[in-house]
């Protein structure tokens, strides 16, 4: 997967129709199996913004570039057998019991920090944590890995500071014509990349 | 991405050519994975985690290539799917040895239309295949490239990385 931080124009992709996880007609995933929490993709991440090709996502704040989504209300859980019983801390506690990230993130999208360190008084551990390690551009999985937090509960947080302002995000460029797929020049973009390392 | 079968050389490949040592990932499984894991035995076992290891490569000052190692079990196709998205192509690694554990991934990407290549891992340096032999066996078609590869060296890993990219490079011009 290849994440060009300066992001295209089209840097947004799209989860389209057909790629749903319930939809057994057009799904690779042919045993069906129930997904994690963070693959739910009811909510399309789709650009609707009026920004064209313009400047740089570095040079404007990320929130306008980012379709919020409303928080998801849904009841609760039925709790698995024994879960009272367990003493470990669940996972999704740091993240209020949510299991959807207000935006779809791409396991290779990359954030930066753009807070200053006043603006991170009064969060949450886990987001000042996220936003220290972002001081250096960081993709949502090395987050993920490097902070230990699982991949969906890292998908909340980030989304949680890009709608505080607090984090840029960058998704990965794509043709969104193609399902998400890399266009040819990034293709050839990376190509070249390899055959200089 | 980088697909194949449990212990075929997956981190081993990431970990050769990756700028920074493999990171691992994990997703959570709650009570979503009821009724597919088995858990009647494992009493108070509610959740399960699923390990993706990965790896990076800067190309460029506004470039980075993402390794994935596919998590093995088959049964974690909604991480492929996530991965798919975005990702330029897959090497499917191969014992030969073992050749039917690469069945999976193979059909993903075939039904998935991800372009991949096949990558036969040589174990010890061996490779008791010649690729003619596997394309044959696997019944792969003639578009697909089949390389042989040692998943420990830096070098062999690039060449088979420059293969999948110029290969999806052709199937996008194509």
């Amino acid at each position: 997967m290849a994440t060009p931080p300066g992001g295209s124009s089209s840097g947004n992709w799209s989860y389209g129709p057909g790629q749903g996880q319930n939809d057994g007609s057009q799904n690779p995933n042919r045993y069906n199996f129930p997904s994690a929490p963070s693959q739910r993709r009811q909510q399309p991440y789709a650009p609707q913004g009026p920004q064209g090709p313009g400047p740089s996502p570095y040079d404007q704040p990320p929130a306008p570039r980012i379709q919020p989504v409303q928080p998801q209300r849904r009841s609760p859980e039925p709790s698995p057998a024994g879960a009272a019983n367990n003493p470990l801390v669940r996972p999704y506690a740091m993240t209020g019991g949510r299991t959807r990230p207000r935006y779809q993130l791409a396991i290779e999208a990359l954030v930066h920090t753009t807070a200053q360190p006043h603006q991170m008084q009064g969060q949450l551990p886990e987001h000042q944590r996220i936003c220290n390690l972002c001081r250096e551009i960081k993709s949502v999985a090395e987050i993920s890995a490097l902070l230990t937090i699982p991949l969906g509960v890292a998908r909340i947080l980030v989304a949680d500071l890009a709608e505080a302002g607090l984090v840029a995000i960058h998704q990965p460029g794509g043709d969104e014509n193609a399902g998400g797929q890399p266009d040819v020049t990034l293709l050839e973009r990376v190509l070249s990349g390899l055959r200089k390392l | 991405m980088v697909a194949g079968g449990f212990g075929v050389g997956k981190t081993t490949f990431v970990g050769a050519v990756s700028e920074i040592n493999p990171l691992r990932t994990e997703a959570v499984m709650t009570s979503a994975s009821a009724g597919i894991d088995d858990l009647t035995h494992t009493g108070d076992k509610t959740t399960t985690t699923v390990a993706m290891d990965f790896g990076r490569i800067t190309l460029d000052q506004d470039l980075i290539l993402y390794l994935f190692g596919t998590p093995g079990q088959d049964r974690f196709w909604f991480m492929w799917d996530d991965l798919v998205r975005g990702a330029i192509g897959a090497i499917v690694l191969v014992d030969t040895r073992r050749l039917a554990d690469c069945f999976p991934a193979v059909d993903y990407f075939e039904n998935s239309g991800l372009p991949f290549v096949i990558a036969l891992n040589g174990f010890d340096g061996n490779q008791p295949y010649n690729p003619d032999e596997v394309r044959e066996a696997l019944q792969i078609g003639p578009d697909t490239p089949i390389i042989t590869t040692d998943a420990r060296h830096r070098a062999d890993a690039k060449s088979a990385l420059i293969t999948l990219v110029e290969h999806a490079l052709m199937a996008r011009l194509r």
